[in-house]
């Protein structure tokens, strides 16, 4: 029996990596397509073109293995014209800041290697202002908090803190470090040597060095705030969750407050911490859920899995 | 429905197939192979339409026929991009009354003000019509911005149209009559921010910022706790920080607040940027912060940064993790 489960498996695996190749191939050939000459892309043929579409293109693509120089090319300025005077990161050039397009933007520019092109310290001011009192996150200023934006906001600053250098680096000021799977000596990443046939920068690891490198700094949110928030006031009682008490339940906000409690768990492990402590969390520690990838917003241990089997050829 | 004008007279919904003039096409169900799992049960109405729809999707059709479909599927499901998609394909096929067709649209966006795909229906057909559309794509986002003032895809459309189309003329006028409704409205402190540094009748950021800085420090004198105004000052002394340290009224409307309200948090916070930007604390400024220490048990602090930022601990209890932080970039 134990053969034949082998034999499936086999079988499957190589089903698998011959769609695999033409998936990739097909699905590279229409993210092209989906470049704008601006850098941007379009959420679909003839759509429109925002910081929401340059994330959904790098990070699919960054997941399936197929970000490469030509799609990358100038997403980077564009995202970079987005940061408003606020600090936080709009949908297109000059509209307001708000804390959807803030980690859309923020987890593009950091799996492009670009983050450099965005005013850091100016980003995460905007959004740690974002706390309101009723320990939620808002979307915007003077807005109202809403439970999705424990994902949006929470997991940008969740970014910031990997990139952050902490106070016992070289530099007293602050400084986002780059990520050191690129070889920084020929820096081609958005001047477009698009010659160029292979890319000196491993997009894909990126995504996947991400986490293997420890919190520089603490959150810079009120993590257990959060929690509060979401725990006691995002909960429905007959379950899901939702923007905030007298909205209905969804599942756009079960994803996102769930997610946004992930990342407020796992938020205060700093250094050779391997798992968050119960000062971290509210509530009892079987409330702890599984670790997310705050780049793609998925089950890390899935990413981790998908990393593999994208990146075998 | 049926009209691509989008009367929705008293006449009865027609089901497709039993409208004379689609008699010859056949529906083209959806293809959701052998096991479809997770199965929408789709109400009969939308089920037919889309078959329909798929058909003349399928033949290429460019037809008027094809054009009244699509506002069928819409009107079911305005977010069906697709749909959008082939009804652009049609009515560029059809050199359709692209007049007509934003009122068609302006119908679908009133009832769906939050949906992607109407308002870049708009976008396309605003560039297409051109300067001539300037004016009454601004009545429209005046009059959803009249429902929701905040509505973010009315802001991104209408600053499209100004860049895109025109009409400057009175836009910083109409910044003025929102914060004289709402001085707390963010997304008119914003739009205020692209008028002043874009608008090609205003002369840029350089000529306006005297009057802008006074304008906003109004503001904040009214209303210390609203958060706009603040980061609307910063924003005009962007890349500039030596002109804003330099900028008298600035450092006093911190203090002005602050002898006010020592824990205004916007202030103080306002204040430390200012201080780490190098501004050198008047003598009744180093009074202040000391004062505000003083009443707090613990020593004071020889870095008067320093000292600011401990207040902000207390005093901003939320965000003490951010402060904490901050205070480790303060090069001592």
């Amino acid at each position: 029996m134990s053969a034949l489960g082998e034999r499936c498996h086999l079988y499957l695996c190589c089903f698998l990596n011959r769609s695999k190749l033409s998936i990739r191939d097909n699905l590279y050939k229409f993210m092209l397509l989906m470049k704008d000459k601006s850098g941007a892309f379009r959420m679909h043929d003839g759509g429109e073109i925002d910081v929401r579409a340059c994330y959904t293109a790098i990070s699919v693509a960054s997941l399936v293995n197929i970000l490469d120089d030509e799609l990358a090319k100038g997403v980077g300025n564009y995202i970079a014209s987005c940061q408003t005077y606020e600090g936080g990161i709009a949908g297109e050039p000059s509209a307001e800041a708000h804390g959807g397009y803030t980690f859309c933007g923020l987890a593009a520019m950091v799996l492009l290697n670009e983050v450099e092109k965005l005013d850091l310290p100016s980003l995460i001011g905007w959004v740690a202002f974002r706390q309101g009192v009723e320990c939620g996150f808002q979307g915007r200023t003077n807005k109202l908090v809403d439970g999705c934006y424990s994902f949006w906001q929470g997991a940008a600053i969740a970014l910031a803190q990997k990139l952050m250098a902490g106070s016992d680096e070289q530099s007293k000021q602050s400084q986002p470090s780059k990520l050191s799977s690129v070889d920084d000596s020929c820096g081609t990443s958005s001047s477009g040597l698009a010659s160029e046939k292979s890319s000196i920068v491993d997009y894909a690891k990126i995504g996947f060095d991400f986490m293997k490198q420890s919190n520089q700094i603490g959150p810079l949110f009120h993590n257990i705030a959060l929690q509060q928030y979401i725990l006691l006031c995002a909960q429905v009682p007959e379950g899901g969750l939702r923007d905030k008490p007298g909205k209905n339940r969804d599942h756009y906000h079960s994803c996102y407050c769930l997610s946004g409690l992930s990342v407020s768990q796992y938020s205060a492990m700093t250094g050779s911490v391997s798992c968050p402590l119960p000062q971290h969390m509210l509530g009892p520690y079987s409330n702890l859920l599984e670790q997310i990838h705050p780049l793609y917003n998925v089950v890390l241990e899935k990413y981790e899995e998908a990393y593999e089997f994208f990146s075998s050829e | 429905m049926g009209s691509s004008s989008g009367e929705e007279g008293e006449e009865e919904w027609v089901p497709p197939s039993r409208r004379p003039e689609l008699a010859d096409v056949a529906p083209l169900p959806q293809a959701d192979g052998p096991c479809p799992v997770v199965s929408i049960a789709y109400r009969g109405d939308f089920h037919e339409v889309m078959d329909y729809f798929r058909a003349l999707y399928a033949a290429g059709e460019r037809s008027p026929r094809a054009l009244r479909l699509t506002a069928d599927a819409i009107h079911l499901n305005p977010g069906n991009y697709t749909v959008w998609h082939f009804r652009r394909v049609v009515l560029e096929a059809l050199d359709a009354d692209l007049l007509l067709e934003m009122h068609f649209v302006d119908q679908i966006a009133e009832s769906n003000p939050k949906n992607y795909q109407v308002w870049h229906h708009k976008r396309w057909l605003a560039e297409k019509i051109g300067p001539d559309a300037a004016n009454s794509e601004h009545d429209f986002t005046r009059k959803i911005l009249a429902m929701d003032a905040k509505n973010y895809h009315a802001w991104s459309h209408r600053q499209w149209v100004l860049q895109a189309l025109g009409g400057w003329e009175s836009e910083l006028q109409y910044c003025n009559q929102l914060l004289e409704e709402d001085v707390f409205n963010n997304s008119a402190w914003n739009q205020r921010y692209l008028v002043v540094t874009r608008s090609p009748i205003l002369g840029g950021l350089a000529a306006m910022r005297d009057s802008e800085v006074d304008y906003t420090v109004e503001a904040i004198m009214v209303n210390p706790q609203n958060e706009s105004p603040w980061r609307y000052l910063r924003g005009l002394y962007k890349d500039d920080n030596n002109l804003l340290v330099a900028d008298n009224r600035i450092s006093d409307a911190c203090l002005k607040v602050l002898n006010k309200d020592w824990t205004c948090v916007f202030a103080l916070s306002f204040l430390l940027d200012l201080l780490r930007m190098g501004l050198q604390p008047s003598d009744e400024l180093k009074g202040t912060i000391e004062a505000m220490e003083n009443s707090d048990p613990e020593t004071g602090h020889a870095d008067i940064a320093v000292a600011v930022c401990s207040i902000l601990q207390k005093c901003d209890p939320l965000r003490i993790n951010y402060w904490s932080w901050y205070q480790t970039t303060l090069s001592s």
